[in-house]
């Protein structure tokens, strides 16, 4: 006998809430983790990446020797890490002799696997080489600009893939106000060959210039790599579909007190507010009697009327005398 | 000389030089190095361009500005959802006409409110036309859960389960007895336990820091006692005395023996004690000259 399990308390229910599918999602979170042989240049990649997305990734020690990304039983254990940290993107590092400094890509849709980019890391060189001014640093999630330079990018397909997992790897939250302030890095990536990607990280230095916008400066500080494409997986086509689709930009609008039936097609409801007929005081045009009697009628209320005001207008001006005086 | 355009997605600060091609491969990683950070430097000032171009509002840590969407379609994580529309606190009610709370007292199209309810043919006389609706309304929702339970069950089975639902087991599997489920312990056992873990200590567990409502042991100490490692002056070896009783108990047990010669000597000495005293006592209180007397001498112990 199952039954599904319910939060007990607030806390937990708005955790779940937090892992729900929503129309506006949250940021990806990248799970870092290898198999079974690691080399120095590996753990060294994998330990910068993690740096650079400190909040939002989640890095594993552990040697993991049954997960193969690209066989087809091997991704089980990934999935089940993926559902367990909410991670949608993975970098998975090892070291073989036939795949030297692998480094596999990959993104998931539904806690299951999208797509995959499997790239060689060589000409390794990590931020500790580099010697540059420390005030430069880039803060950890501050957003990045990207530069991808060649045509590759477009046209050949395994570095489409590429650019896409690199941009969803390291773009952060989406945000709709940026500060101009805070911008402090970009990641330059060169197609240099069809099957080469020359990757860097450098720090902006915003330098004045005569006009309002900035001369930008760029200083290497970051790690440098060389990625070379060795397999990919591109994503099933239905699942392509179903994770490129949106709803439309606004949320549907509830209108109320209309609705629609099939018989008499659009139906709207009118709430009238209470008329108070016992209050309403009686029309001075009383119809039933003769025209004469009808007349008096209206001009002896009209006197009364008149008088009224009267009274009140000389009380009004008694007062103003009395403040006068 | 052409204009270099640059595709520039603002929503995600990303520039894309798509005409750049490597003629030669640069010689070395320096030049290549310094190539790229020049192409780079350019696709940059172009997107800063574009960025400053924006309007921006003045704050306190640096001008705003408002990013567009992003144009480059990146694939969602999960899939969309259903947004769940929510009902208001209030609803007309038909069958009064006012104003009334959706749940709770006073509700709308509450079974209270229904003045008259006509009976059909098929009715018996004598059941209760309320009860019955509140039956029904009871198995309409026992029905529905069971349902919902399939449902996640079958698309648990087919490994579609969305990522924010769990089961949880409200009873044994088939296969499977009592014994095997995960009993919690009670906090009986848990003191207990906690006190046995204490005496494998050395000092038994007396000096143990107890956390603030834990209750102290009820036996501690130790409950064997060994010898010192070094002896004072003065006192007899007592690893020999431990080891010469150990012996004799051994020895002991392994003797045929039932009788124990000393004790029975001493107990046949103390009798033969006796038995003269009382003689004595007797002789002293009878005065009688009749009385056959009984000889001086000792009789020899030759025979």
């Amino acid at each position: 006998m199952l039954k599904i399990k319910t939060p007990k308390t607030q806390r937990a229910k708005r955790a779940l809430d937090n892992r729900a599918p929503k129309i506006v999602e949250n940021a990806k979170k990248t799970l870092i983790l290898h198999g079974t042989k690691t080399s120095g240049v590996v753990n060294a990649v994998l330990m910068q990446i993690y740096h650079m997305k400190r909040d939002n990734a989640v890095k594993y020690t552990k040697k993991n020797e049954n997960i193969r990304p690209f066989e087809s039983g091997g991704e089980t254990s990934l999935e089940f890490f993926s559902l367990k940290t909410d991670c949608s993107l993975f970098v998975f590092g090892s070291h073989s002799k036939k795949r030297p400094n692998n480094l596999v890509l990959g993104r998931m849709f539904d806690h299951h696997i999208y797509d995959l980019v499997e790239v060689g890391v060589d000409n390794f060189k990590s931020t500790e080489t580099f010697g540059y001014d420390k005030k430069l640093t880039p803060r950890i999630g501050s957003k990045p600009f990207f530069a991808f330079i060649g045509e590759g990018f477009e046209s050949v397909e395994e570095l489409k893939q590429l650019k896409e997992v690199l941009l969803d790897l390291f773009r952060g939250e989406v945000v709709e106000n940026l500060n101009l302030a805070g911008i402090d890095h970009v990641f330059v990536c060169t197609a240099v060959s069809p099957t080469t990607v020359f990757f860097t990280h450098c720090a902006l230095r915003l330098k004045k210039s005569g006009t309002l916008v900035p001369r930008m400066e760029l200083v290497e500080v970051g790690p440098s790599m060389d990625l070379v494409i060795r397999r990919h997986r591109l994503p099933n086509d239905s699942v392509k579909k179903e994770a490129t689709k949106t709803t439309s930009d606004q949320p549907k609008k509830k209108i109320k007190n209309v609705s629609s039936d099939i018989v008499q097609g659009k139906i709207g409801r009118i709430y009238i507010p209470d008329q108070k007929a016992g209050s309403i005081p009686l029309s001075n045009d009383i119809k039933g009697l003769k025209r004469e009697r009808r007349e008096a009628k209206k001009s002896k209320r009209a006197q009364e009327t008149g008088e009224n005001e009267a009274k009140k207008q000389k009380t009004c001006s008694d007062d103003h005398k009395l403040i006068g005086n | 000389m052409e204009l270099e355009k640059y595709q520039i997605d603002l929503g995600n600060l990303m520039g894309f030089d798509a005409t750049h091609h490597f003629d030669s491969i640069p010689s070395s990683r320096e030049e290549l190095a310094k190539l790229c950070l020049e192409k780079g430097t350019e696709l940059v000032q172009a997107i800063a361009n574009a960025l400053f171009a924006l309007p921006a509002t003045e704050d306190r840590d640096g001008p705003i500005v408002h990013l567009p969407q992003p144009t480059t379609k990146l694939p969602r994580e999960k899939h969309v959802c259903i947004t769940k529309r929510k009902k208001g606190k209030r609803a007309f009610d038909e069958q009064t006409g006012t104003w009334k709370r959706t749940h709770g007292y006073d509700r709308i199209n509450d079974d209270k409110d229904i003045p008259i309810i006509e009976a059909k043919l098929s009715d018996e006389p004598g059941e209760d036309p309320l009860g019955k609706r509140k039956d029904e309304k009871k198995k309409r929702i026992e029905k529905q859960k069971k349902n919902q339970l399939q449902n996640l069950k079958q698309a648990a089975k087919a490994g579609a389960l969305p990522s924010h639902v769990q089961f949880a087991a409200t009873a044994l599997p088939i296969t499977g007895t009592r014994a095997d489920l995960p009993t919690k312990s009670s906090k009986e056992e848990l003191e207990n336990v906690a006190g046995m873990a204490a005496t494998a200590t050395a000092s038994g567990g007396k000096f143990d820091w107890k956390l603030p409502g834990e209750k102290p042991l009820k036996h501690t100490g130790k409950h064997r006692k060994f010898l010192p490692v070094v002896e004072g002056k003065g006192m007899s070896s007592q690893e020999q005395k431990q080891t010469a009783k150990i012996l004799e108990q051994l020895m002991a047990k392994s003797s045929n023996n039932i009788l124990d010669v000393n004790k029975a000597v001493t107990v046949f000495n103390v009798k033969k004690e006796r038995k003269r005293r009382m003689e004595k006592e007797i002789q002293r209180t009878t005065p009688s000259k009749l009385e056959p007397k009984k000889s001086l001498k000792k009789p020899s112990k030759k025979h």
